[in-house]
């Protein structure tokens, strides 16, 4: 089972057992993250489950769509290492994936 | 008698949120979320979109993962339904006469289906999609069902005749009214849907009134429109939207002449009960000058957060920016603002392009932009809205301009 660490926005450092296959917004929310809002739940309508994933890990992520690119523009915390978590499927690959979740907008 | 320091009825988007938005901001009393509905918090969009079509699963479109509500302290009581609210007495009592005291009451109840009822409303067959439990009970009727009828040509019909078309369904939509989403998007938007579901095998019937529906073995068998046709059908889903669920508040006296009135804070009329999402009617900032309700995910989470303020005395009015999503076959609508009362129009794209906005104008500013598979103009388009701009509309139908851009020029 890949384990992802999460640093809340109140700083807090956990620790989510993820499930492969799931996105990782939904392993988030099930870890309890609520401050990962994901309202169009998970459909790259919005941009509420956008995290910042620690820089070794960006390009073992699946490729960003337009649309996923576009929706991050929306956001005034975007950065080179910003991805929308509802995009991103967890897999074994990804066990020890660091992400912090972006401050509100 | 139960007594929570905030009880929240309802346990959609709002409700949830609004438990959510207490605790995160360390609110320290008891809090409850009391909910008809007999299943733990979970998503209604997906229940027309990727839940109806099995897409998704349960556990995908839960609110919240299944120890946040013990870590969190929010007590869940499912399954009960508030018949009264006595305001004085601060509580309310349900269906089965149990009573819940509260200090502060946060009603986050929604809406119910609105019901057909003509001949034949009763009869098994007929499906409303508002709970986890109605989508179930369709779903569990289609595998022997071949054509589908939906009275409704709103969001909630289209996305299920998207879904059920993909599902290998033959699908016939009914709106009364001449076109589809007739009280929300401009005629352009409606063209363009109906084109799109006509071609991709669904039947769209525009104009067409229900005089019944006919059962064979009191189970649907056909829809008798008013100008004779009879539409045979399995199964019927109607889709016309919703009541505002505000019964029990009215009786105690609150203003609710369409639902319950909010404050800027989102107080009703009576004493220590505020109203969020689908049932609030309110003075929206994004709006035409009367008030307004607005059935969406964004209204409901941000009006909670609103009372959820209000209550920890760090209050502050509401002021988001509305917005909304339609997914439909692989057409994504994304709309930012409020298009309540528009008075004119500019279109930006060549709809039969498959990409194009519709940006609506109240007054000569922009109000709200409907953007179909143009996530760019929505993402730009926000702080066109957010400033009232008064935009060139001769630069705003140019879709080689940037939104952006416009914003500077403003």
């Amino acid at each position: 089972m890949p384990t992802v660490t999460v640093t809340t926005r109140a700083g807090e450092e956990r620790i989510v057992e993820a499930t492969s296959g799931r996105s990782l917004m939904e392993n988030l929310r099930d870890g309890g993250i609520d401050d990962i809002l994901a309202l169009c739940g998970g459909n790259c309508s919005c941009a509420t489950c956008h995290v910042h994933v620690a820089a070794e890990w960006l390009d073992k992520l699946p490729a960003m769509s337009a649309d996923e690119d576009d929706l991050l523009d929306s956001s005034d915390y975007r950065q080179p290492n910003s991805r929308l978590s509802c995009q991103i499927a967890v897999t074994d690959a990804l066990d020890q994936l660091r992400v912090a979740v972006a401050p509100e907008d | 008698m139960s007594e929570y320091d905030v009880l929240i009825v309802g346990s959609g988007h709002g409700g949830v949120q609004a438990a959510s938005v207490l605790r995160q901001r360390e609110f320290g009393g008891s809090v409850a979320i009391l909910t008809a509905d007999r299943d733990e918090p979970y998503e209604r969009p997906p229940l027309s979109k990727d839940y109806l079509s099995g897409d998704k699963d349960f556990h995908s479109i839960h609110l919240r993962g299944p120890d946040f509500w013990e870590e969190k302290q929010i007590a869940l009581i499912l399954g009960r339904t508030v018949a009264t609210v006595d305001p004085a007495g601060h509580s309310v009592t349900c269906d089965n006469g149990e009573r819940f005291g509260y200090g502060k009451l946060i009603w986050a109840a929604g809406g119910e289906p609105r019901r057909l009822t003509c001949d034949g409303h009763d009869l098994a067959g007929l499906h409303a999609i508002r709970t986890r439990a109605d989508v179930d009970r369709l779903r569990s009727e289609l595998t022997d069902a071949e054509r589908v009828v939906i009275i409704g040509g709103g969001y909630i019909g289209l996305e299920a005749a998207a879904s059920l078309t993909r599902m290998g369904k033959h699908v016939t939509v009914l709106e009364a009214l001449d076109r589809l989403l007739a009280r929300v998007a401009a005629p352009t938007i409606s063209d363009f849907f109906e084109a799109q579901h006509r071609a991709r095998g669904v039947d769209i019937q525009l104009g067409a009134a229900v005089t019944c529906i006919e059962g064979a073995n009191n189970r649907v068998a056909r829809v008798i429109l008013a100008d004779g046709r009879s539409l045979p059908a399995d199964v019927v889903i109607v889709g016309i939207g919703i009541v505002p669920h505000v019964a029990a508040l009215a009786a105690a006296g609150a203003d609710a002449p369409n639902g319950v009135a909010v404050d800027e804070f989102c107080r009703t009329s009576l004493p220590d009960i505020y109203a969020v999402g689908d049932c609030a009617l309110h003075r929206n900032v994004f709006g035409p000058e009367r008030q307004v309700r607005v059935e969406s995910v964004q209204n409901a989470v941000d009006q909670a957060s609103v009372a959820a303020r209000h209550i920890l005395g760090d209050p502050i009015a509401y002021a988001a920016t509305p917005w909304f999503w339609s997914n439909q076959f692989d057409i994504k609508l994304q709309t930012i603002g409020l298009n309540t009362d528009y008075d004119a129009t500019v279109l930006r794209g060549e709809p039969s392009g498959g990409r194009f906005s519709v940006v609506y104008l109240r007054d000569g500013a922009v109000a709200a932009l409907d953007c179909v598979n143009m996530v760019k103009d929505y993402v730009q388009g926000r702080v066109l809205v957010e400033r009232r701009a008064n935009v060139d509309p001769a630069s705003l139908c140019d879709p080689a301009i940037p939104l952006k851009s416009l914003a500077l020029q403003e």
